[in-house]
């Protein structure tokens, strides 16, 4: 384990941050669970592997940086402050899902929360998360854009249109690749030519680095790292996070193009195992305090499957509507004033009320991100 | 005050918004420096500065996203495709990102993509395309089209000011065409999006065009009025999307007859639309087949017969006119 950041996380924020690790995995279980029993109708991506470099990854912001998160990143919402009920809400295809049952999964985010929403297809965020970056620039702002895309996005030309662009402009991005393996069934020797993914920073002029994916505090400490070098307005850091796709691309993939036993391989350095040994170790969890946390974390998950299946589904005849947004004012947003009800983007004007994306007033507490997006 | 060219129009247009509004910038490739491949944004950066006025590397796909990304932060960027041909290495930018995210997210992308588009510059098969129809086609965005000076500014600066990604095609021919040249006011206005106008009053039949056929088609109806005694009302459309019907039923459900003119190519076209609607809604006015007069479904050549003869003109438009009216 690196020692840096380390030193300065303290037993809660450690314990948030396996809490944080947990919830994902059990979101992401009762999903598959969901899934089995025909509840979610389209295809569902889960990211077992990932939750160290996902969680970890979004644990190093501040308050007023960005995420832009693909399809494996729910750890990333959740460490942000994505509400599980709209999570649900997405997977059931819900009416008052924050895409109103337009478009499932976690194509889900708020700009004011510092989420941009995905597409399917993978790396055209990234030209996305520069705009942000410019954004803040522009406004003479000192926030970060975390933008992540896995090992298949980076054959993309906008993989690279993205890493060009936010280096010539030193835009404050840090761009992490999830490099779990395979592209779907395409395994990383038919992807790419290269031992490590980050040697291709040198290419845009920026620095990169290579870290064990599966290692939550080691993923911190370089990402952390990163943050603070774009938040310095040195420019982007490409970051490679090599970890494993336990799973198939989706749930209707066997993945019986992976060989067993690298997958075993790779079972054994599972991140959550890993952490909580970690933790354990240290003396800083009990098996009272891990059947807490599990306990938590299940109700956690209960109380979004339930509300989701309680949500309404959408209106059919709403078929034909929301096609172009309103006229009137838009708020730059992070700026003064930008929830005043009188700008077009302060409220989700589609249904009047607030976004939804995150956690909502009311709804069961975990471990919010505050606590360390603050310090 | 003097009298400015389409140019000049969408120069202004820019230059004002910027003025006004801090959060509009403008990026491309070569808009900075070098103040535009055509000099729309001449003196611009010394103006405005390279923080608002962005040279980009040559990568339509980081200069769209990135205008999507600064649009979901409440900017209101205009990015600029050098010729508007290239915007098919944005594709995915408008379709896929852009254009769904309101409808998907609620958030709203206040953003104008705009550039030179359209023929008759011997630009050949890469810098000479009409790609309307493929946006037209494409809910969630919007896209103008200007015939004239005051149009290009007007509908520039209502571009500007719409919070919804918004195609802006200016015609390349149109660019310094001195006939277009115009007074323009002095205060500020807007000609808001969705409304065509009828740039020639007639009674025996409508041409509904837009762009740079409006004035092959005016001068068409011209020729129409002194050698066969034929009043030919057209319809510049201006805004495709959205388009205004109310304008178009409006005129042909006077005069009965009507003939769509594009320079894009005819199948799936502006045209193919305009003739669903006229079908759906007016086939009891209908005195005559809803007629097309666009270019042959081939790509945009190079050599100048070839060209010639791909281009609808006053000519085509003439010979159509009359097959209509004897009906």
């Amino acid at each position: 384990m690196k020692e840096g950041i380390v030193m300065r996380l303290g037993r809660a924020d450690l314990l948030q941050i396996y809490s944080l690790m947990r919830l994902t995995r059990a979101m992401e279980d009762r999903t598959r669970t969901l899934f089995l029993q025909g509840r979610v109708v389209g295809g569902v991506y889960t990211a077992q592997g990932h939750e160290a470099t996902t969680v970890g990854a979004a644990m190093t912001l501040s308050e007023g940086d960005c995420i832009v998160p693909q399809h494996r990143d729910l750890g990333m919402h959740l460490a942000r402050g994505v509400s599980p009920r709209a999570v649900m809400c997405q997977w059931l295809a819900r009416g008052n899902s924050p895409t109103l049952g337009r478009d499932g999964q976690v194509h889900i985010g708020d700009m004011h929360a510092g989420i941009v929403p995905m597409i399917s297809m993978l790396g055209e965020s990234l030209p996305v998360a520069c705009g942000v970056a410019l954004t803040m620039k522009m406004r003479g702002r000192d926030g970060v854009v975390l933008a992540s895309c896995g090992d298949g996005a980076t054959s993309t030309g906008a993989f690279h249109e993205a890493l060009n662009f936010a280096s010539v402009q030193k835009l404050p991005v840090v761009f992490l690749i999830e490099n779990n393996g395979y592209a779907y069934s395409t395994p990383n020797n038919k992807e790419f030519a290269v031992d490590n993914l980050s040697s291709r920073a040198a290419g845009y002029g920026m620095p990169g680095a290579t870290v064990d994916g599966n290692n939550v505090l080691a993923v911190m400490e370089v990402v952390e790292q990163a943050v603070k070098h774009a938040r310095e307005g040195k420019g982007p850091v490409l970051i490679e996070s090599k970890t494993f796709r336990v799973r198939g691309h989706s749930e209707a993939d066997k993945a019986d193009y992976v060989p067993p036993e690298l997958r075993e391989e790779w079972l054994k350095k599972d991140p959550i195992t890993r952490f909580e040994a970690y933790l354990s170790e240290q003396g800083m969890l009990t098996e009272e305090q891990k059947a807490e946390i599990e306990a938590r974390v299940k109700a956690i998950v209960d109380d979004a499957v339930r509300f989701a299946e309680q949500s309404p589904a959408p209106d059919p005849a709403t078929v034909a509507d929301y096609a172009f947004a309103p006229d009137g004012p838009i708020a730059i947003i992070g700026e003064a004033d930008d929830h005043n009800p009188r700008y077009v983007n302060a409220l989700d004007t589609r249904t009047g009320k607030a976004f939804t994306t995150m956690v909502q007033p009311g709804e069961p507490a975990y471990n919010a991100p505050e606590e360390v997006v603050k310090r | 005050m003097s009298a400015v060219t389409y140019l000049e129009a969408i120069s202004q247009a820019i230059r004002e918004e910027m003025r006004r509004d801090e959060a509009v910038f403008l990026l491309g490739e070569d808009v900075g420096t070098y103040g535009g491949a055509f000099k729309v944004s001449a003196g611009f950066l010394e103006e405005f500065g390279p923080e608002r006025v962005i040279d980009t590397p040559m990568a339509e796909g980081a200069i769209i996203g990135s205008a999507v990304g600064a649009a979901l932060m409440g900017m209101r960027p205009i990015a600029e495709m050098q010729f508007i041909d290239f915007i098919t290495c944005g594709f995915d930018q408008i379709i896929n990102m852009a254009s769904k995210m309101y409808w998907r997210v609620g958030m709203p992308v206040p953003m104008v993509i705009r550039g030179p588009s359209g023929g008759g510059t011997k630009g050949g098969p890469f810098h000479s395309v009409s790609p309307e129809a493929w946006f037209f086609h494409t809910p969630g965005i919007k896209v103008v089209v200007p015939a004239t000076a005051y149009d290009a500014k007007g509908l520039l600066k209502a571009a500007v000011r719409d919070n919804n990604p918004v195609l802006y095609l200016e015609h390349k021919l149109l660019y310094r065409m001195p006939e277009l040249r115009e007074e323009l006011p002095g205060e500020d206005y807007t000609v808001p999006l969705g409304k065509a106008i009828v740039r020639r009053e007639g009674q025996d039949m409508t041409i509904l065009t837009y762009g740079a056929m409006v004035h092959q088609s005016l001068k068409a109806a011209q020729i129409l009025e002194e050698e066969d005694d034929l009043t030919v009302e057209v319809v510049d459309l201006r805004s495709l999307t959205p388009l205004d019907r109310e304008t178009i039923l409006e005129s042909v459900r006077r005069t009965n007859k009507v003939l769509i003119v594009h320079e894009d190519t005819l199948t799936g076209g502006i045209g193919a639309e305009l003739a669903a609607i006229l079908a759906e809604d007016l086939f009891e006015y209908l005195d005559g087949p809803i007629t097309r007069v666009a270019a042959p479904d081939v790509a945009f050549p190079y050599a100048p017969p070839l060209e010639a003869a791909f281009l609808p003109n006053t000519e085509k438009i003439v010979a159509a006119a009359r097959k209509l009216a004897a009906y």
